[in-house]
């Protein structure tokens, strides 16, 4: 039973939380930072580096520059530039700012990538209507693990 | 408008290479807009009293835009936009429904009848107890008046003819009127503006108060104000009213949107005027 329950976490990566992993309404912090990884396995920071450059994902550079993603164009200036941030921040701080960065910095316009509570007017993605009921978070837990591997790689 | 923090990044940006931001938004925070090499429009001016405490200066989106698409907007005959305000002119002129009559037929020609209203819409009609758009005000006159089909809120025909009417105003500041009786539709508006929507949990002060000057992936962002609409948008090759950018806006939270034509979006619409007070309206600007 365990053994199926963690293969299926592993195989399935979309979709509302799977046993196994610490769901959107589950996340406990210490002062913002989340301990533990949120699906159970470590982050692949290649596919965290595609995450936050995806428009449809983590879209973190509409935001944020990044040295190290420079191949990708367009980085914002809105949110301050990540070079570094693997030096500023342990593995469980940047954990919980990609989850809920206002736990962190309160009132900040960075989004939160894994709630699905909350919300005012929540929608369909970028279509304009409603939101499904049980909607996901933006990204799944696994993203958020592939991104945070990604963060701690940028040291100073 | 400068932020320091904008320019650094920019130039880290432009070294770093490959970025193509054409390096004008940031370039041209003193440009003038004359149009046609005789109107001159302000683009820049101290905030309205009650927007002192959030900003010190208010300026026109053309600011933002780069250097060509600025340009375009300085001549008539290279403004696309122009276009639609000339079939809004012939639209004005049209006879249309039951009581056989035009625009014209009441409000004569239209650089007299129609001048220096785009500047004071959104606006309270006393005998209908309500704020108007200029949209709602064309389809009261079609409706009552002319006994002809109101236009959609959004369409071709409501983006040309509010175009044509804009363009009778231009040069002239907005002065939206916030007191009296619009003032609870004001205070709902400027409740509206703050109020942060969507999954990505942004209000338009978030993007348009808080990061003006600021790049959010590819696009320069403005302060969000309307003295320039309708706009001629090069992205989507049409005119755009004020409540479809509201909508696209909105959208782009991840939220639910309101409709044009909503009573959220009068409210918005008469808050965001208000917030352009002493820039000139554009008539038909252009926007990429
Ligand atoms: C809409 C804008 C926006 C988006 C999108 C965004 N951020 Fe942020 N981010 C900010 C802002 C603004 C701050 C600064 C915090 C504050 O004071 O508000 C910030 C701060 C941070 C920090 C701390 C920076 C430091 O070193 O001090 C990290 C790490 C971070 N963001 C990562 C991300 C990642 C990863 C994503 C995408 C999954 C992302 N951000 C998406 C706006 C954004
Ligand atoms: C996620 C960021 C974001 C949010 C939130 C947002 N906008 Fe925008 N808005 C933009 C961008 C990007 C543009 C295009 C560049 C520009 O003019 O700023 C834009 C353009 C506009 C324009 C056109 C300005 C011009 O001169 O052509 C208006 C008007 C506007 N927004 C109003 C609003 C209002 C009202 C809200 C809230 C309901 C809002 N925006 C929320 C990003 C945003």
């Amino acid at each position: 039973m365990k053994i199926t329950t963690i293969t299926a976490a592993v195989l399935f990566t979309a979709g509302a939380a799977l046993a196994g992993e610490v769901g959107p309404k589950d996340v406990v912090y210490a002062e913002g930072a989340i301990e533990a990884s949120l699906s159970g396995a470590p982050g692949d920071a290649a596919a965290g580096a595609k995450t936050m450059t995806t428009r449809s994902l983590g879209n973190c550079i509409a935001c944020h520059e990044v040295t190290a993603l420079k191949d990708s164009p367009f980085h914002g200036e809105v949110g301050p530039s990540l070079d570094g941030t693997g030096s500023r921040w342990t593995e469980a701080e940047l954990r919980g700012i990609v989850v809920n960065a206002k736990m962190t910095f309160e009132g900040t316009v960075m989004p939160a990538f894994y709630k699905v509570d909350g919300f005012n007017r929540a929608g369909d993605g970028y279509t304009g209507k409603a939101a499904p009921e049980n909607f996901p978070p933006v990204l799944t837990a696994q993203q958020v693990e592939d991104v945070v591997a990604f963060l701690v790689t940028l040291k100073d | 408008m400068t932020k320091l923090k904008s320019i650094r990044a920019f130039a880290v940006l432009a070294v770093a290479g490959g970025v193509a931001f054409g390096g004008a938004a940031q370039a041209d925070e003193n440009a003038e807009l004359i149009v046609n090499g005789e109107i001159k429009l302000v683009t820049k001016t101290a905030a309205p009293d009650h927007l002192k405490d959030a900003v010190d200066t208010i300026y026109s989106g053309w600011l933002f835009r780069e250097t060509g698409t600025q340009a375009m907007q300085m001549d008539d005959f290279v403004n696309p936009g122009m276009l639609d305000a000339e079939a809004g002119i012939e639209l004005y002129n049209a006879v249309d429904g039951t009581e056989g009559k035009s625009c014209a037929s009441c409000h004569g020609d239209i650089a007299e009848g129609m001048k220096g209203l785009r500047a004071v819409y959104p606006k309270w009609n006393e005998a209908a107890g309500e704020v108007r758009t200029m949209e709602m005000q064309v389809n009261d006159c079609r409706e009552t008046r002319m006994g002809a089909e109101p236009y959609k809120y959004i369409s071709r025909e409501m983006g040309q003819i509010v175009s044509a009417v804009s363009l009778q105003s231009r040069g002239e500041p907005v002065n939206v009127a916030i007191d009296g009786p619009v003032a609870a539709t004001w205070a709902q508006g400027k409740e509206l503006y703050y109020t942060r929507t969507g999954i990505l949990d942004l209000s338009c002060a978030s993007c348009h108060e808080e990061n003006y000057g600021n790049m959010i992936r590819a696009d320069h962002l403005s302060q969000g104000q309307i003295n320039g609409f309708p706009v001629y948008r090069l992205n989507n090759a049409k005119i755009n009213q004020v409540h479809d950018r509201f909508k696209g806006c909105v959208r782009d939270t991840r939220a639910e949107t309101y409709n044009p034509g909503s009573s959220e979006f009068i409210a918005l619409e008469l808050y965001v005027a208000s917030r352009g007070n002493g820039l000139s309206v554009e008539g038909v600007s252009l926007r990429n």
